[in-house]
C-alpha cells in the first residue's frame, strides 16, 4: 500500500534534519503502530507524507499503490486514497461542516472522475455515519471545528475518514484528548472501516488506544528514524518501561 | 474662512459644468440652500483629512473620466429570481419602457423629476434636510454637491409593508456619462420597506439616499456595486432612525476603479437598531473607500458595523469608521469590525476606525485586521481533496460570511453569494 524509502526530511526555511532516514513498508489490510519520544518525528512524516508545505524532502521516496506520492499536491494525495486525520485539526470559522465534508467528498469523486453526489444521497450517509460517531446535527451545521471540545474534533476527523474512505489512513494521536467513551467510539469508528484494501498508520503514545485498533505491527521512532519493529508486545514493553531501554539497545 | 484658491476654483469649475436642474419652489429652495452650502465648504481635494486615503480628484473634475462600457454577458443579472418592483436608470436617465408601473400596495413611489416641480411636497422635510445635518462634523461636500445638482431619484413614502422589495437598477451605456440621483425615503411607523439596488450605474456616478425611519419602522437595503471596472462612485446614505426602528444596510461590491461609499446614520429613538454591513471584492485597479458614522443620540440602541474586504493585484481598500456615542447614549451597544484578506503584498488596507464615547454606560468594541489566506486551514481542505483553488474560495467565503450573514431575506442572501462565487470563479479561470 505504502513504501517509505529511506525518507530524509529537513525544514524548508532552516537548516535542521528532521527526518533522517525512514523506511516503511505498509501492506495492504493491515494496522501498523508508530510510537516514539516528543518531537521524534511523527507528525512530520504524517504532514510530509500528506504534501505540507514547509518541508525539503532531501532524499528518498515515498510510493502509494505504486504511485510516487511526493510530486502529487495535497488534494491529489487525498484522490490517490490517502488520509491523515490531524493532531491538531484546525478551526474554519465561516465554512460549515457539512459544507466542508460535501465539498470533499465530491471534489475528490471528481478528481476520480466519478459522479458527485446528490446532496440527498449524501446527506443520507452522513447523517447516518455522524450518529455511530455520536455527532450531532448541531456539530454538522457548525463551522467547521470551531468551538469543538478536543474530544469532539477528534471525532470529527474520523467522520471525515468514514465518509471519504481513503485506502492509506494516517491517524496522529487520535486518541489524545479523548474520554473513555469516546475511545471507544472512535476505535470502533476506525475498526468498522478496517478491511483487506485499506491499511492504518497509527501515531499514539498509549497502549490504550491499541488495545481497541489492535496492530500487527509497531514501530519505535527516534531521532528521525525507525530504530525498532516487532508485534503488540512492543506497545507494552513501552508502556511498562517507557523508551529508555529501546533507545539503550540500538544505541 | 476663505476657502484655498484652489478649491475654489476647483468648485467653481463643478459647478458650472452642470446646470441647476429647474425645479418648483420647494426644491428650488433645497437646491439653491445646497449650492451655497458647496460653494462655502468647496469640494474636497486629497489634501483633505477626510480625503487621506481616496483621492477625490475624479469624483470633483468637471468632467467625468471615461469609462469603458462592460458587457458581462457570463452573468444572470442579480435578484433576478426574486419578486420585485423593477426602477430603471440607465446613465442616470429613468427608463420608462423598461421600469414596471411605480405602483405597489402599502407605498407611493413618485420621481423626483415629476414631484419637484410641485411647490410643496412632504419630501421637503427630508429632501437635502439629512444631508444638511451629516455635515456636521464632517463635511461632505460632493453630498451637498448632490442635493444641488441631482438629475433626478425616487421618492418613495412607505405607509404600510409592501409585498415586494422596490429594485433599482442602474445601467450604464454610454461611456462619458455622469450621473447624480437622489433618493428620499420615508418610513412611516410600524411600515417596512427593503430596497435593492445594483449597476454600475454611470461612468461616474453620485448617489445620495436619504432615508427618515420613523419609530418602529424597519428599513432593509441590499445593494451590488456593478462589474465595470472603470466606473467611478461616490455614494451618501443619510439615515435617522426612531424608537425602537431598524436600519439594515447591506453592500457587495466586486470591481471598480473607484467606490466611496458613505454612510451617516443618527440613532435618536431609544431601542433602534443599525447594522452597516459591506463585503467588497478587488482585483487590480480597485479603490474602495467605505466611510461610516453613526451617532448614537438615545438610550439603548444598538450599532454593527461590519466591513470586509478581499483584495489582490494591487488594490486598495479603505476603511474609516466611527461610533459617536452622546452623553445620553446610555445602553449603548457598539460594535464595528473592518478587516481584509489580502491575497498578495501588493495590495493594501488602510483603516481608521474610531470611537468616541461620552456615556458611561455603555458597551462598544471595534477591532480591525488585514492578513494573509490562514495557510493551515488551507491545507487542511486540500489536504481532504479540495484542490487548491476552491480551497481558497473556501476560505474567502468563510471570511466574508459575517458580513453576508447581514442580509436578513435569504433569497437575496443567496442571490448575493451567487455572484460572489461567480466573481471568484472567474478569477480562478
Ligand atoms: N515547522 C517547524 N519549525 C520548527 N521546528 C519544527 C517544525 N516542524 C517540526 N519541527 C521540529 O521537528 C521535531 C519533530 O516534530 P514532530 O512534531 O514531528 O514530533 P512528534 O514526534 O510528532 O512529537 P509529539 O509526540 O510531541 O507530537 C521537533 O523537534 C519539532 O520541534
Ligand atoms: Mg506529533
Amino acid at each position: 500500500m505504502l513504501e517509505i524509502k529511506n525518507l530524509h526530511v529537513k525544514l524548508e526555511e532552516e537548516d535542521k534534519q528532521i527526518l533522517k532516514g525512514v523506511n516503511l513498508s505498509l501492506e495492504a489490510g493491515k494496522v501498523h503502530a508508530i510510537m516514539g519520544p516528543n518531537g521524534s518525528g511523527k507528525s512530520t512524516l504524517s504532514y510530509v507524507l500528506s504534501g505540507k508545505d514547509g518541508y525539503e524532502v532531501t532524499d528518498g521516496e515515498v510510493h502509494l499503490l505504486g504511485e510516487d506520492v511526493l510530486d502529487m499536491e495535497p488534494e491529489e494525495r487525498a484522490a490517490a486514497g490517502l488520509f491523515l486525520a490531524f493532531q491538531y485539526p484546525v478551526e474554519i470559522p465561516g465554512v460549515g461542516n457539512m459544507t466542508f465534508l460535501r465539498t470533499a467528498v465530491n471534489a475528490q469523486r471528481k478528481q476520480r472522475g466519478e459522479e458527485e453526489l446528490s446532496a440527498g444521497d449524501f446527506l443520507k450517509v452522513v447523517r447516518e455515519k455522524a450518529k455511530t460517531l455520536k455527532i450531532d446535527a448541531d456539530m454538522l451545521k457548525r463551522p467547521v471545528n470551531v468551538g469543538f471540545s478536543g474530544g469532539e474534533k477528534k471525532r470529527n476527523e474520523i467522520l471525515q475518514m468514514a465518509m471519504l474512505e481513503p485506502k492509506m489512513c494516517i491517524l496522529d494521536e487520535t486518541d489524545s484528548g479523548l474520554d473513555v467513551d469516546a475511545m471507544k467510539l472512535v476505535s470502533e469508528g476506525v475498526n468498522a472501516l478496517r478491511d483487506a484494501g485499506r491499511t492504518f498508520l497509527v501515531i499514539t503514545h498509549y497502549q490504550r488506544l491499541l488495545d481497541h485498533i489492535k496492530p500487527d505491527v509497531v514501530h519505535i521512532m527516534a531521532d528521525g528514524k525507525i530504530i525498532k519493529s516487532g508485534g503488540p508486545e512492543l506497545a507494552l514493553e513501552v508502556e511498562n518501561n517507557g523508551y529508555a531501554d529501546i533507545l539503550a539497545e540500538v544505541a | 474662512m476663505a476657502l484655498p484658491d484652489v478649491k475654489q476654483e476647483l468648485t467653481a469649475a463643478r459647478l458650472d459644468a452642470n446646470a441647476v436642474p429647474e425645479s418648483g419652489a420647494w426644491l428650488a429652495a433645497a437646491r439653491a440652500d445646497a449650492v451655497a452650502r458647496v460653494q462655502s465648504m468647496g469640494l474636497p481635494t486629497k489634501r483633505d483629512e477626510y480625503w487621506k486615503y481616496t483621492d477625490p480628484t475624479t469624483l470633483t473634475s468637471a468632467q467625468a473620466p471615461e469609462a469603458a462600457v462592460f458587457e458581462a454577458s457570463d452573468e444572470a443579472p442579480l435578484y433576478d429570481t426574486i419578486d420585485r418592483l423593477r426602477v430603471v436608470f440607465v446613465d442616470g436617465v429613468f427608463d420608462a419602457e423598461a421600469s414596471d408601473d411605480l405602483t405597489l400596495e402599502g407605498v407611493t413611489i413618485e420621481r423626483l423629476s415629476d414631484a419637484g416641480r410641485a411647490d410643496i411636497h412632504w419630501a421637503k422635510d427630508l429632501y437635502g434636510v439629512l444631508e444638511t445635518k451629516g455635515q456636521i462634523p464632517v463635511e461632505r461636500p460632493l453630498a451637498a454637491l448632490n442635493t444641488a445638482l441631482a438629475t433626478d431619484g425616487l421618492l418613495i413614502h412607505v405607509t404600510g409593508t409592501p409585498t415586494k422589495p422596490i429594485s433599482m437598477i442602474y445601467r450604464h451605456k454610454d461611456a462619458s456619462s455622469d450621473a447624480v440621483l437622489h433618493h428620499v425615503v420615508k418610513v412611516e411607523a410600524g411600515a417596512s420597506v427593503t430596497i435593492l439596488e445594483n449597476g454600475p450605474a454611470a461612468a461616474r456616478f453620485n448617489k445620495c439616499m436619504e432615508i427618515d425611519v420613523a419609530d418602529t419602522g424597519a428599513f432593509h437595503h441590499i445593494r451590488a456595486q456593478g462589474r465595470d471596472h472603470e466606473r467611478r462612485a461616490v455614494t451618501h446614505m443619510f439615515g435617522r432612525l426612531g424608537t425602537e426602528s431598524v436600519f439594515k444596510s447591506f453592500t457587495l461590491t466586486a470591481n471598480g476603479v473607484l467606490t466611496r461609499n458613505e454612510v451617516v446614520l443618527e440613532l435618536t429613538g431609544d431601542d433602534a437598531q443599525a447594522h452597516v454591513a459591506g463585503a467588497a471584492l478587488g482585483d487590480g485597479a480597485f479603490h474602495h473607500d467605505d466611510t461610516v458614522f453613526i451617532t448614537h443620540d438615545a438610550v439603548n440602541c444598538e450599532s454593527r458595523q461590519v466591513f470586509k474586504k478581499v483584495l489582490r493585484n494591487g488594490a486598495v481598500g479603505v476603511f474609516q469608521g466611527k461610533i459617536l456615542v452622546q452623553p445620553d447614549a446610555q445602553k449603548t451597544d457598539g460594535y464595528q469590525i473592518s478587516q481584509s484578506l489580502l491575497l498578495d503584498d501588493d495590495s493594501q488596507f488602510l483603516a481608521k476606525p474610531e470611537l468616541e464615547i461620552y456615556a458611561d454606560d455603555v458597551a462598544c468594541s471595534h477591532g480591525s485586521t488585514s492578513g494573509a489566506i490562514d495557510e493551515d486551514a488551507l491545507f487542511y481542505l486540500r489536504s481532504r481533496g479540495v484542490p487548491k483553488g476552491r480551497a481558497e474560495d473556501l476560505l474567502v467565503l468563510s471570511f466574508l460570511a459575517e458580513a453576508i450573514d447581514e442580509i436578513e431575506d435569504a433569497d437575496i442572501a443567496a442571490d448575493i453569494l451567487g455572484r460572489l462565487e461567480a466573481w471568484l470563479e472567474r478569477r480562478r479561470g
